[in-house]
Formats: C-alpha cells, structure tokens, sequence
C-alpha cells in the first residue's frame, strides 16, 4: 500500500473521532482536545495526500501544515486562556446551553 | 427526560451519518484520482531564482511570504488575546523537582545553540524560524516551571517588545523592500538571503516569546488577577 495513502487515511480516521467528540463532549477542555485531534488529523491528510505517487517531497502541503501547525497551537492558547475564563467566572467549564442542561451533580463528560 | 434521551440518540445518529459521508467523499476523492500534479516541480524549477536553496522555506518565506507574514500576526493577535483576559495567575509555591533543576542547568546553554543552528540550516536543508522558535521557546517553559513561583515573574515591558518584534521587522523589510523599487514581500536578488536570515532570527525571537507568553496564560508582571 502506497505510503501517503496510509497517512492519509489515518489522518481521515483522526480527524473523524476528534468531530465525533467537539460535538457530543460537553466540557471545554474535552473540547478544546478534540479541536486538536481535527487539526492533527487535517495536517496528516494533507501531507499524506501530498505524498500519494510521488517519489519526491511536495514542497507546499509541507509550508501549509507547518503554518497551520503554528496557527493551531496559538488558537489553543487563546481558547484555554477563555476556558480558565469562563471557568473562574461561572465555576464550570461549560458552554451556556450546557450549563442549563447539565444537572451540577453529575461528573461532566 | 424521555425526550431528552430520544434528542441525543437522534444527534448521535445524525452526527455519525455526516461524519460516514465526509469519510466517503474523502476517500472517493484519494482512491480515484491522483490529488493534482501537486506544484512540486513547479516549486523545484523556480528554486534557482528564490532566496533559499531549501524548497519548503522558498515556499514559506519567498513564494508565499503573505502567509508567512499573516501567520506571524495570527500569533501576535492571539498573544494580545491571551493578555487582554488578564495577568498571569500567581500560582501557589511549588518545589521544582531538583532533577528538573539540575537537567534545566545542564541543558539550557545548549538551547540557543540549537536555535542558531537550526536559523543557519533552514535556508538550505529542513530547519527555519519556527523550529527555532519552538526550541528558544521551550527554553523559556522549562525555566518557567523551574522557577519557585512559576510564571508571572517574566519582565513584561521586555516581552512586549519582543513579542512583536517578529512581525514588526517581517514588515518593516516587506515594506523596506518597496523603497528600492521592488514589489510588496519581493526581495532584491545580491540581499535576498542576508533579508531572510533577517527576517528568520526576529521571528524565532517573536515565536519564542509569543509562545513562552502564550503558556504562562496572561499578561506577566506579577499581580494577582
């Protein structure tokens, strides 16, 4: 099997499991974790969809991950910087809608 | 409750269809045909006129430096995001563990060495600013957590200075360039490496600050907020 097709599924495949959880998990941090899975897996697809057939090394997907990489980890931040946030200010780290819907004694998910 | 119940078994349902789709689609796409020529040997044959022999940092710097330069500000903004919710909190003493002490000792000259290297090589083989920037800026985290009160301690005037310092001289050459007659971003050929090395050592500087900036989680300085 082609290597870059390899990559690329396995990225398809990360990328699937972080959306499953950004939506159905209801704490921020779970969240945020999940945000990070998609973009891994984005940036695994996309070098190994750039990688499929050649023998060579595509230049561009390599300077596009690289970037996206760079922009990833500064939007984590500021998103963990606003959970501590919303965390000091509302003693949960949950989105409004979850917060009405979520009883207080139960240990978040 | 029932219905409660019902509503989230019908998200699961309809959230796993599209994820199946999406699935589909993409694989469809990377079975059946080859993903483009892709732009490798376009990028290979405009490589003997670009200002790096190294292709990825051609691309990064020379024939996409919009992104380049947009990136550094996407991080410069995200900094001032992280600042604008606050200081840094003062988090309770700790007592660094002395391994973690002596290994920052041992390893921390080699840090910037590793930096400059990494700056020097990225023009020709695979290194570049962020690398660098990343290894400058885990310098910056392992001092941070060596610390007895970690984070808040980092000068702020300093750090401001720096942390727009990448995105600053990125666009005072950009810009810079224009006066001489070229275009926006287009380097003068005889000056084209010496204005990236330039431009690459004042964003791993900015890098690492934004990111040592970005991990204490507020603005420093000390305070309680």
């Amino acid at each position: 099997m082609d290597n870059g097709l390899l990559f690329a599924a396995g990225g398809l495949g990360v990328f699937l499991i972080g959306a499953w959880a950004v939506v159905l998990r209801a704490h921020l941090i779970r969240k945020i974790l999940a945000l990070n899975l998609m973009s891994s897996g984005a940036f695994l697809l996309l070098v190994g969809a750039g990688a499929i057939g050649h023998a060579g090394v595509d230049p561009v997907p390599q300077a596009m991950v690289i970037t996206g990489i760079v922009v990833s980890i500064s939007a984590t931040a500021l998103g963990l910087a606003i959970v501590l946030r919303i965390a000091k200010t509302t003693g949960r780290a949950l989105l409004p809608e979850d917060r009405e819907r979520t009883p207080t004694d139960r240990p978040l998910r | 409750m029932r219905a409660d119940r019902w509503h989230r078994h019908l998200l699961r349902l309809v959230l796993g269809l599209a994820l199946l789709a999406v699935a589909a689609g993409v694989s469809l796409a990377l079975m059946t045909a080859p993903v483009a020529p892709g732009l490798g040997d376009a990028i290979h044959g405009a490589l003997p006129g670009a200002a790096a022999a190294n292709p990825v940092t051609a691309v990064l710097l020379d024939f996409r430096g919009y992104d380049t330069l947009l990136e550094m500000a996407v991080l410069t903004a995200a900094l001032a995001g992280v600042w604008s919710l606050g200081r840094a909190h003062r988090t309770r003493p700790t007592n660094p563990s002395p391994v973690l002490i002596g290994l920052t000792r041992v390893i921390a000259p080699l840090f910037p060495m590793i930096c400059g290297y990494l700056l020097w090589v990225g023009a020709d083989g695979p290194g570049g600013a962020f690398q660098a920037g990343a290894v400058l800026a885990t310098a910056a985290v392992l001092y941070v957590l060596s610390e007895r009160r970690p984070g808040p301690r980092l000068p702020e005037q300093p750090m401001r200075a720096g942390a727009v310092a990448g995105l600053g001289v990125f666009l005072a050459v950009a810009l810079g360039v224009m006066a001489g007659g070229g275009r926006f971003l287009e380097y003068p050929a005889p000056l084209g490496s010496g204005l990236l090395l330039l431009i690459e050592t004042a964003a791993a500087v900015g890098i690492a600050l934004i990111l040592a900036g970005l991990f204490i989680g507020g603005r420093p300085g000390g305070g309680d907020g």
